[in-house]
């Protein structure tokens, strides 16, 4: 393995690890101040035991989060230090928010987690509803940041070196909005699902109040994300279209410009043939869900040239394997709303439990394929179109053994989370003797 | 305008020295202890430590969007001692929630407790290295000198593990100090102002060292601080506030202990920044990163000084109700 590709790896090994935490500690937050707040209303002891059931596992993956996305504003530097040398300033902007929102959660949080008996029961609540809002905030930001990169902008870039920077346009640049939606919605969507799905787990062996609520609360979240994430993803495509057709063409391995260009359905690509195998072909519709219109071109990838083509098969099965996802979970958010509406009897049937239980992973899958599709989709640009990724590259040598040293560190804690978790698990479980 | 900003660098700085520190200490405090504390200094850090900790991803983000040179350069030939510092980071953290929130059986609780505890010390004195790098001078721009050369030998040396010394007997001072303040049984105070005693002495001690290693390194810090008159006033408060540092211990003031020792690391970190100022990072050839030099674009300093000033208007009063509900709040926590 060379320099260059251990430093992308553990680039996506560090994102691909903190995006989960990151998601879960963004939302979760939101469930238990919902659990909260039913408690406060109803009286129902059991949505006060959820709420703090709850409270422990957004305080171990908000730790976890903080401590993996310190790594990362650390990472960009120690792997991509001309990149910040020139981009840090440019962005700056969205970063140093992000610090402000991401503080603020911080406090909200520890005044949360150790206030139960220490603040008034609304303020306590209220607490709970800062740390939800500032974190979603915080996610916005960042995701502003990085949509820079694929669509530069409140800059001149003369001979090397970026001049008229403006800090404002650099942040509110054309992808930021898309890209922002996309992962906020993707984020409640992936939650919602993974929290409702251990709850289902449990439901099935044990027929409990508190993880029936569970589950309607996360599934609510979830539910409403995951419908609307069909639509958001279309408009994140369109976006994509527009600023960078390389990406696009490369999501669906499109490779000749063509009109009523077919969307590609699965399939393998094959780079050489340029050809995609095995593969559904819709006629129109890539045209139709780039531009809104049947008959309209889309640039294929051969109007570039091949040294600025990303990754086509990684870029393609991600592509693919994320939009199934949303598709499956989508329709399981209607189901559900279906379910809650009119056929009530659904939702304790053990056919839907399963599904949730089959959804569980599948909404971190694809917010992992998703980032995949941006990041990968992106290069070989790190500034689309202004620099490369390889220039970039810190001129250290020996990255492989801090890729080595930095993968170990977070296979070891997945494992302990998910030890811990399981651990958690069981004292909640414990509390409630079995009705069998 | 940059001024302004450098200002609240530095504050940032200090409070993370003040606060962070404390947390850093807490578990070397423990490692000193073995543990016989009980879990005071963990159940005083608990609720704010997250927040504690949020002043370096400041300092950070300060940096690479005010200063981008001294983000790169630091980065780059640092990278060592940084990526050691994160990683005693990711494990300090985890391990300390993880303690806290598995369930209280001894055995994980144990390994739990050792890695907070040795990741603390270990961080902390890889904090002192990276800071001797930057301190130092020995940071080289021209990449092909060799590996050993440009990214080791920066702070791989007297200076470094003197200055990595002296920060693990800060922080530990620090904690020393604040868990006093918590404490009620007479015996453990006692206990604990002597670590307090013994930590003061070694601190005087090894500071003089980090001095005697500069020197040897080539750094004649005994040289810039008689040429600088803040440093000198620092240092000489810092010195006078030994004995009544001395007597509040004795006397058993807690909270004069406390306020005289945060004063004394205050004085520190200031003469500190009087001598580094305004080189921001020193470099071996003389062409030294300054202030002025490596500043951002005015747009960027002022979008970046916008949201620092909003920033603290919000993060303050509500850093105070933080503390203010569990610091001078004497009733029983719940979690």
């Amino acid at each position: 393995m060379n320099e260059f590709m251990a430093a992308r790896l553990q680039m996506g090994v560090s994102l691909g690890f903190h995006i989960i935490f990151a998601c879960i500690g963004m939302v979760m937050p939101w469930f238990m101040f919902v659990a909260e707040w039913k408690w406060l209303k109803t009286k129902n002891p059991v949505y006060l035991d959820l709420a703090k059931a709850w409270s422990k596992g957004v305080a171990i993956f908000f730790a976890v989060g903080a401590v993996s996305g310190t790594l990362l504003s650390f990472e960009l530097g120690l792997l991509w230090p001309k990149f910040m040398k020139h981009a840090g300033p440019i962005i700056g902007m969205p970063f140093s928010w992000e610090g402000t929102a991401f503080f603020l959660e911080a406090i909200a949080l520890g005044l949360f987690l150790y206030g139960w008996n220490r603040l008034d029961k609304w303020v306590h609540l209220y607490t709970g509803l800062v740390v939800g809002i500032t974190g979603v905030i915080s996610g916005i930001f960042v995701v502003a940041a990085n949509s820079w990169m694929n669509a530069p902008a409140g800059f001149d870039w003369v001979n090397g070196q970026a001049i008229n920077i403006d800090p404002v346009k650099a942040m509110f640049n054309k992808a930021w909005f898309a890209q922002s939606h996309h992962m906020i919605i993707a984020a409640f969507a992936a939650t919602g699902f993974g929290v409702a799905g251990v709850h289902a787990i449990l439901y099935l062996k044990n027929k409990l109040e508190i993880h029936a609520k569970a589950i309607t609360i996360a599934m609510a979240f979830g539910a409403v994300a995951a419908i609307l994430q069909p639509l958001s993803g279309d408009h994140a495509a369109k976006n994509v279209a527009k600023l960078q057709p390389a990406k696009l063409a490369a999501f669906e391995s499109h490779f000749e410009t063509s009109q009523s260009a077919p969307l590609v359905i699965g399939g393998i690509p094959d780079e050489k043939n340029e050809t995609v195998n095995y593969a559904i072909k819709i006629p129109g519709f890539l045209s139709f869900l780039a531009h809104g219109d049947f008959k309209s071109e889309v640039i294929g990838l051969n109007e570039f040239p091949k040294e600025d083509w990303p990754s086509v098969p990684v870029t393609h099965y991600s592509f693919q394997l994320m939009v199934a996802i949303g598709m499956f979970l989508a329709l399981l958010g209607v189901i559900f709303l279906a379910g809650t509406y009119k056929w009530k009897y659904w939702l304790t049937k053990s056919w839907w439990l399963k599904l949730l239980v089959i959804a569980t992973p599948l909404g971190f899958l694809a917010v992992e394929a998703g980032w995949t599709v941006t990041e990968v989709g992106r290069q070989p640009w790190i500034i689309y179109g202004i620099m490369r990724t390889k220039d970039a590259l810190t001129p250290m040598p020996g990255i492989q053994y801090t890729f080595y040293t930095i993968s170990a560190v977070y296979l070891l804690l997945s494992f302990v989370v998910i030890w811990l978790l399981s651990r958690q698990i069981k004292i909640l479980q414990s509390k409630y003797p079995s009705n069998d | 305008m940059t001024e302004i900003i450098i200002t609240i660098l530095g504050i940032c700085v200090l409070l993370y020295v003040l606060l962070g520190g404390a947390d850093f200490g807490g578990g070397i405090l423990e490692l000193i202890t073995k543990g016989k504390d009980k879990g005071i200094v963990a159940k005083a850090i608990a609720p704010v430590w997250e927040a504690n900790h949020m002043w370096l991803i400041l300092v950070v983000v300060i940096l690479f969007v005010g200063y981008p040179d001294v983000y790169s350069t630091v980065m780059t030939t640092l990278h060592i001692p940084v990526l050691a510092v994160l990683i005693g980071i990711i494990f300090r953290g985890s391990a300390f929630t993880f303690r806290h929130y598995d369930i209280k059986e001894e055995r994980p609780k144990a390994i739990y407790s050792s890695i907070f505890r040795y990741s603390s010390l270990f961080t902390t004195f890889f904090l002192g290295m990276t800071l001797a790098g930057i301190i130092l001078g020995d940071i080289t721009n021209d990449y092909s000198q060799g590996f050993y050369r440009v990214y080791m030998h920066p702070w791989l040396n007297w200076f470094g593990l003197s200055l990595g010394f002296f920060m693990v007997i800060l922080f530990s001072f620090l904690a020393t100090i604040y868990t006093i303040g918590e404490l009620k049984e007479n015996r453990q105070i006692e206990q604990f102002t002597r670590t307090a005693r013994s930590l003061l002495i070694s601190l005087v001690v090894v500071g003089f060292l980090v001095f005697l290693a500069a020197d040897y390194e080539g750094l004649n810090l005994f040289y810039e601080f008689y040429h600088s008159s803040a440093s000198i006033v620092s240092v000489v408060l810092a010195t006078v506030a030994l004995p009544f540092l001395w007597t509040s211990l004795k006397k058993r003031q807690k909270n004069r202990a406390r306020l005289i020792a945060g004063f004394q690391t205050t004085m520190i970190v200031v003469g500190w920044f009087a001598i580094q100022f305004p080189v921001l990072v020193k470099m071996s050839n003389g062409n030294d990163i300054t202030l002025h030099g490596a500043s951002a674009p005015a747009s960027t300093q002022l979008q970046l000084l916008i949201a620092l000033v909003v920033g603290v208007l919000i993060i303050f009063p509500a850093m105070g109700y933080l503390y203010k509900t569990f610091k001078f709040n004497e009733k029983s926590t719940n979690n």
